[in-house]
């Protein structure tokens, strides 16, 4: 059989720019690629020298989707080294700002990115000519997610009001109030959200690699947690560079994680759905198993339904957040600045987001790392697309090239927050 | 009563970015009272709040083509769809001339929708408009004034 390469210069509905390459000899799969071609950011880079206090502002930049997450990872970080212990009713609060960002975050995808590869559309635009009233619903989702970020973090892109030990304003109970009636009205749009997903047409697909998600005793774990895996890893945020390394691979201008000494893992809404499964809330749990789910999903394609199952709890548990909410004493607690080393996780929409600051006794940030979820599901994306090839080479190339798009966007995949590499080489002639 | 509304998008922070607000806020202080100025994020579902029940609406915003700095790029968004390409803010947004199309799917854009982009100079933080924009700026309030009075002459009629 011949030789063929199936290629996509840039693919459409993932944040960021990125490119696909495969390479077939008759059904043998020769080549696999994810090629991140979006240019280096040096964000790292932008943080030596600069005060712990600017981290929570700097690192926000990174994500025009998911800068709450890198807010508390970056807080997080922060405030354990230097001891602070952040009373509960500002993590809660910190936990709402986060639930916002979840809600619309993966509105965005599952809707506006990912559901046109099920049902057959270009973009959501089409789609939204044949269904105009699961596109309003989508939108609906999103704004809401968009505005309890603006009520909690001053504004719903890139928030303002996070500051290391807590909040430079926090909102009165009345306020929050306000969010009540919209996020029962989105909770009930996220119900649907599940029913309409489940019912669209999945190639059956499992992955065996290892899932990493952040797992807390009492809740499913979203702004804080350890760090634990299907095979047993139980970490402490500060562990984490012992378990998992960064490799520079020359196609990509991302870091590519493993773990360390080899071995693919899978972080995002399938990993914590699997392991946390027992802590998303009644209501969560019962969307997931009317919609055919069960206690684990290693099914990628299924990932829109487990998104879908996030924004039931995301919306419940916002619900709640706002229910029990005190007022603090006060909107944010001292932080005096401690010389050392300190480690940062929480989960942004897509997985696991790592930070680690290495302060001097003044504060001042003399190195910084960060790992999106996306740099750590590169190996798993690229192997799943392998096996995905595979499995389908029969298929003309429009319908794998079709196939294999679809088999990326199942990760949500944010190539912007990906590409941070310093290592910049030029070549010249 | 028709209700006409005018909208800025952009960031006042980043040089030229701001230039469609920059419109919006000159406006504001000339345009009569039945008008309705707005500064508005990009957010595809608060834009088309901005201007449900509108009859006629006008965007301002920024672009980056490739055309000289100051260039006012004008499109008639009610008759035909807007280049993506021009109007493309952000691989992480949706930019406005998606939620347009996005809007003209689902029904919910105005029947009259003119859309002006500004060619960018430049993006520097904390900057002024750029010579070149801020004149173009001058300009477009003129060039949006009168759209405005051919169109209250236009629905009197």
């Amino acid at each position: 059989m011949a030789k063929r390469t199936i290629v996509t210069d840039y693919l459409a509905r993932v944040e960021g720019e990125g490119a696909m390459t495969v390479q077939l000899d008759g059904d043998r799969v020769e080549h696999v690629e994810l090629r991140i071609f979006e240019p280096p950011r040096f964000f790292e880079a932008f943080l030596r020298g600069r005060s712990f206090r600017e981290a929570p502002d700097i690192t926000a930049r990174i994500c025009g989707i998911c800068p709450v997450a890198y807010q508390t990872s970056a807080v997080n970080a922060i405030e354990s080294l230097c001891g602070v212990e952040i009373p509960e009713p500002i993590r809660l609060l910190r936990r709402l700002l986060y639930c916002g960002e979840w809600i619309e975050s993966h509105a965005l995808h599952v809707y506006m990115l990912h559901a046109p590869d099920f049902l057959g559309y270009q973009s959501a635009i089409e789609l939204a000519r044949d269904a105009p009233e699961a596109v309003e619903r989508g939108l609906a989702l999103k704004r809401t997610g968009n505005d309890v970020m603006s009520l909690v973090g001053g504004r719903e892109i890139h928030p303002i009001n996070v500051r290391v030990g807590g909040f430079y304003r926090v909102p009165t109970r009345r306020e929050l109030h306000a969010l009540v009636e919209p996020l029962e009205r989105a909770r009930a749009a996220a119900i649907e959200t599940v029913q309409w997903t489940a019912g669209f047409d999945f190639p059956e697909r499992v992955v065996d690699c290892e899932l990493v998600a952040l797992s807390d005793p009492g809740e499913y774990a979203i702004e804080r947690g350890r760090i634990h895996s299907s095979r047993g890893l139980d970490l402490a945020p500060s562990e984490y560079d012992e378990h998992f390394e960064e490799l520079h691979v020359e196609r990509s201008n991302a870091l590519q994680s493993q773990l360390r000494g080899g071995g693919t893992y899978l972080c995002g809404p399938l990993a914590r759905y699997s392991l946390g499964f027992e802590r998303l809330s009644p209501l969560a749990r019962d969307a997931a198993t009317q919609a055919g789910l069960g206690a684990e999903c290693r099914d990628p394609f299924r990932s829109i339904v487990v998104r879908s199952v996030e924004l039931v709890y995301a919306c419940d548990e916002s619900l709640r957040l706002i229910e029990e909410y005190e007022e603090p004493d006060r909107p944010s607690e001292p932080v005096e600045p401690v010389a050392g080393t300190g480690y940062g996780v929480s989960e942004a929409p897509r997985g696991l987001l790592y930070h680690r600051y290495r302060l001097d006794a003044d504060g001042t940030i003399l190195d910084a790392k960060i790992v999106p979820p996306t740099s750590q599901n590169q190996l798993a994306i690229e192997d799943d697309l392998r096996d995905v090839v595979a499995r389908n080479t029969r298929l003309d190339d429009d319908a794998l090239r079709g196939l294999c798009e679809q088999t990326i966007r199942n990760y949500d995949p944010c190539i912007s927050c990906a590409t941070h590499f310093l290592d910049l080489q030029v070549n010249r002639k | 009563m028709s209700r006409t509304i005018v909208i800025g998008v952009g960031n006042r922070l980043r040089g030229d970015d701001g230039a469609g607000v920059a419109v919006a806020e000159r406006l504001s202080e000339r345009t009569s009272p039945d008008v309705e100025v707005v500064a508005c994020s990009e957010e595809p579902s608060r834009l088309m709040d901005a201007w449900e029940g509108a009859e006629s609406v006008v965007l301002v915003d920024t672009v980056s083509s490739g055309a000289p700095p100051g260039t006012i790029h004008r499109f008639d968004a009610g008759a035909e769809a807007v280049p993506a390409r021009t109007f493309r803010s952000s691989t992480h947004a949706i930019g406005i001339a998606e939620t347009i199309e996005l809007a003209r799917a689902l029904g919910r854009l105005p029947h009259r929708v003119r859309v002006y982009g500004v060619e960018a100079g430049g993006f520097t933080t904390g900057a002024d408009l750029t010579p070149a924009v801020e004149a173009a700026v001058t300009s477009l309030v003129e060039a949006v004034l009168q759209d405005l009075e051919e169109e209250r002459c236009t629905s009197v009629r």
